[in-house]
């Protein structure tokens, strides 16, 4: 449209393109403000959709450990997922050590997976990192595969002391949160 | 689309083409909403209310898909989950305010179409499709809102499921059984509550189904004008795109700005305060009042107050449920060969004079409590509405001698200056 | 033929219309209706939340729960605000969580199963101080005490009313009871203007100035508390008022400016339509 105006009175060719280039530039900006306008509401559309606040505020848990005898573990509940407490024997922690950590698929110490301190204190998420279920081997008389930490009968999953991946289809060690002693019996979880 | 001079489609590139030959929606689009579909040139801004109803119908659906992603529909939580979303869902009480608000304005914009169609007889032939199509929507709306407002399970939700299922007692004999049907028990509870809420997911994608009829029906004859004058030639229209799109733009954004401004600053100005009171079968609020939008019919209802050969009760349901099935017979009552009533002196008396103070009168005391003077001056409200569709507009449109009308729309546009011209280039720049 | 129906149809309505109106006229006319009694529209109090730009005043809503803590909360629950919301009146975590353990919530013994009362957590929501309705009716002479949560949304200009009820407590006048005998306060009722009946069942809460000693020095008159928890309920019945009138703000500048964008566009598109005058 701009190119018939202009060459219809060729004498003002520059202004008339200034003049549509400014009206141009309206539309343009009119319908700029109108997806920027529509690109903001999705922000809420989404968000909405993340945790709300009741379930945020839930998001940390503390446990009281001093119930618990070496070579017992106990199940606890963080963000709605089962939580593994597990307070490791003398023998499980000497089976755990000697392990090559660099033999392993997901490489790590048992050192690396506890709080200094508490080396015997083996926190995890009850969470296989394979497809989710819940592993074996917490609760009394479970089995707790060949490797005598957790087995996860889904797809048969073989976790050790140190809670690694040993044997089976899961990529990686269980899990280790984010946890804090706030004093020698109780852990804070998240 | 039958105007010759409508212009035609053409696929600009591969994409388009193939599109075009296989599914062709940007054609269909074209021609709904686009260039493709002419336009009278001299509609006024009452003819936006189309499209800003068709806004807020999307509005409500969006965020009401969200609403009900994060509530119950159980009489034990229902309360509690939708002040779950006012306090803790990220932007949940943004999301159920623009819902609440969003419905207000939803019935706003519907009014001020349907009086639109009413002053300029919108409903005449040929668009008596349109019309009817249009009055269904509206029924459907008043059912949705009505459930809807059901659901948060406050004070006025209970009682007004109460109150509005007893108007099916009115029915002779099989009254009361079809009321316990319709709340699954003998008072509304998680029975009624989830059917409530099952249907009020449904219905609005019902509405949408019946508006994309109603728009289709108007594609047929296309838009009618403040003049009443059918299109006679291609100076008479203007394609939609760019025109009506960017009118339309603009008078969206000024409804916006009432909108938000409401939802942000007023939230529950339109709203009832029992309602933040959770439900008790037990103690009935002293002031049962429905939404605004169902005010004026609710004054209707109560204003039937003596049995005269049917019950009361009866009559108010009968007169509540006429005031609105009357509206699909307006195209075969009002005879009348002109449209607009700009060129009808004593229709338009009577509308402006009759029927308008009428439909102030009750909705302000459908507002009110039922207590004299607002039960009286119903009455006489309700007898001049019943008057006014059935009785004067029949007589008007027979003895009624119009004023001279506009040859065509082209000369109303132009006017009486005999040196005035439309712009050759009916081509704006984009 | 249509239409001689509707005219029929038409002039029925219109006639029982009519007729009811007659009747309700000549009852309206000759029969004294009973008046309403006469209550008070709640005093306006000037608040920080006030208006379109109004923020809240931290110091008068951790003023105002502690009134709700220290006298409301004997009677009325607050069931729809978390013992964790505190932290939005501007109290640090530790402080939340060391208020929280001050209410006691009821739980679970775990090595028992039984129900006891536990310090509250911040996840916890403010205990109710009767286990159920049946309990509560039982305690206040069959008049439940409504939970406070929505209170000020639940009452036309509630948090007015709020503050009204809290100091309106008085004796009626001497007119009053001579032209509405029935406004004299039964048994166990308390005489309110601002109460929609006139009479209601709580006594009054605040009694004497001091009742409830404010940490930040505030004289803790009676109109002062009342004012005080006034604000606190209001900010339980909306947490979210400064944030929605902020983002109103935001939203309704952003939309005026793409408005005005909008009609500058739409008078650039329409100008190649409007008409013009010839020269000649």
């Amino acid at each position: 449209m701009a190119d018939t105006a202009a060459t219809a009175n060729p004498d003002s060719v520059a202004e008339n393109e200034d003049g549509y280039r400014r009206r141009d530039f309206i539309n343009i900006a009119a319908v700029s403000a109108a997806g920027v306008g529509g690109a903001a509401v999705l922000l809420p559309l989404i968000s909405q959709m993340a945790p709300s606040k009741d379930v945020l505020a839930e998001s940390t848990t503390e446990v009281d450990v001093s119930a618990i005898e070496p070579g017992q573990a106990i199940k606890a509940v963080f963000r709605k997922q089962p939580l593994f407490v597990r307070r490791l024997t003398p023998q499980e922690i000497a089976a755990a050590d000697a392990v090559d950590p660099s033999s392993l698929r997901d490489p790590q110490t048992l050192e690396e997976r506890t709080k200094e301190g508490h080396t015997d204190m083996l926190v995890t998420m009850g969470v296989c990192t394979h497809l989710g279920c819940v592993p074996l081997g917490a609760a009394e008389g479970e089995v707790r595969g060949e490797f005598g930490g957790y087995f996860c009968p889904c797809h048969g999953s073989h976790y050790d002391t140190a809670a690694r991946i040993r044997k089976g289809p899961a990529p990686s060690n269980l899990l280790v949160p984010e946890y804090e002693f706030t004093s020698d019996t109780t852990i804070l979880v998240g | 689309m039958s105007f010759p001079w409508a212009k035609q489609y053409t696929p600009a590139n591969g994409l388009t083409k193939f599109l075009d030959e296989k599914l062709p929606l940007p054609r269909l689009v074209y021609n709904a909403v686009g260039a493709g579909y002419p336009v009278p040139r001299n509609l006024s801004y009452f003819w936006n209310f189309g499209v800003l109803a068709g806004f807020f119908l999307v509005l409500q659906i969006v965020t009401g898909v969200i609403l009900a992603m994060h509530y119950a529909a159980n009489a034990q939580v229902a309360f509690a989950t939708t002040e779950h979303i006012m306090r803790d869902v990220n932007w949940g009480w943004m999301m159920r305010y623009a819902h609440a608000n969003g419905a207000s304005f939803f019935f706003i914009v519907v009014y001020i179409h349907i009086f639109r169609g009413l002053f300029y007889s919108s409903y005449k032939a040929p668009r008596e499709m349109i019309w009817l199509l249009g009055v269904v929507i509206f029924l459907l709306m008043m059912a949705t809102a009505f459930m809807g407002y059901v659901l948060p399970w406050g004070q006025m939700s209970f009682w007004g499921a109460k109150v509005i299922t007893g108007l099916f007692g009115a029915i002779p004999l099989v009254g009361e059984p079809i009321q316990i049907w319709l709340l699954g028990g003998f008072a509304p509870d998680n029975a009624a509550l989830n059917r409530f809420f099952s249907l009020h997911f449904l219905l609005p994608f019902v509405i949408a189904g019946v508006v994309i009829l109603h728009i289709w029906a108007l594609h047929i004859p296309g838009s009618s004008n403040p003049t009443g004058v059918e299109v006679k030639s291609e100076s008479d229209t203007l394609p939609f795109h760019p025109y009506y799109t960017a009118k339309d733009g603009f008078g969206l954004g000024v409804a916006l700005l009432f909108f938000f401004a409401l939802v942000f600053f007023l939230p529950n100005a339109l709203g009832h305060p029992d309602n933040y009171i959770q439900a008790n079968p037990l103690s009935t609020p002293a002031h049962i009042v429905p939404e605004w939008y169902f005010w004026p019919f609710y004054a209707i209802l109560r204003a039937f107050t003596m049995d005269f050969i049917l019950p009361a009760k009866l009559w108010g349901v009968l007169g509540m449920f006429s005031a609105i099935l009357c509206w699909f017979f307006l195209p075969w009552l009002d005879k009348s060969p002109v449209r607009s009533g700009h060129y009808r002196p004593l229709f338009r008396k009577f509308f402006w004079f009759g029927l308008i103070p009428t439909m102030a009168v009750l909705f302000w005391c459908g507002g009110a409590p039922a207590e004299e003077p607002y039960v009286m001056l119903s009455q006489i409200a309700t007898a001049y509405y019943f008057l006014h569709f059935l009785v004067i507009l029949p007589i008007v449109s027979q003895i009624e001698k119009p004023e001279p009308l506009p040859y065509s729309i082209t000369e109303a546009v132009l006017g009486s200056d005999k040196k005035a011209v439309l712009g050759e280039n009916t081509e704006p720049a984009v | 033929m249509i239409r001689l129906i509707s005219i029929l149809i038409g002039l029925g309505f219109a006639l029982v219309a009519v007729v009811s109106f007659g009747v309700g006229a000549y009852t309206w006319a000759t029969e004294e209706s009973e008046g309403h009694l006469p209550y008070e529209h709640p005093r306006d109090i000037a608040y920080s939340f006030d208006g379109p730009i109004g923020t809240w005043d931290y110091a008068q809503l951790q003023r105002g729960y502690k009134v709700y803590k220290e006298v409301c909360s004997a009677c009325h629950s607050l069931k729809f605000v978390a013992l964790r919301n505190l932290s939005e009146l501007g109290y640090s975590e530790a402080q939340v969580k060391a208020e929280a353990a001050t209410w006691q919530v009821p739980g679970i013994d775990p090595n028992t199963g039984e129900a006891n009362m536990r310090p509250g957590e911040p996840t916890d929501y403010f205990p109710s101080p009767y286990p159920n309705a049946v309990a509560a009716a039982a305690a206040n002479n069959n008049a439940i005490p409504p939970d406070l949560s929505l209170i000020t949304k639940a009452r036309h200009d509630g948090t007015n009313y709020v503050a009204s009820l809290l100091t309106g407590y008085q004796e009626p006048s001497a007119e009053l009871l001579a032209e509405h005998p029935e406004a004299a306060p039964g048994p166990g009722l308390h005489h309110n203007p601002y109460f929609p009946n006139l009479n209601l069942a709580m006594a009054p809460p605040l009694t004497s100035a001091g009742q409830v000693t404010f940490d930040d020095g505030t004289e803790s008159t009676i109109p002062n508390m009342a004012r005080d928890v006034a604000a606190f309920l209001t900010w339980t019945a909306e947490p979210t008022l400064v944030k929605r009138k902020q983002t109103g703000w935001a939203v309704l500048i952003f939309v005026l400016f793409a408005t005005v964008l909008a009609y500058f566009s739409k008078q650039q598109i329409w100008a190649a339509a409007k008409p013009n005058r010839r020269k000649d």
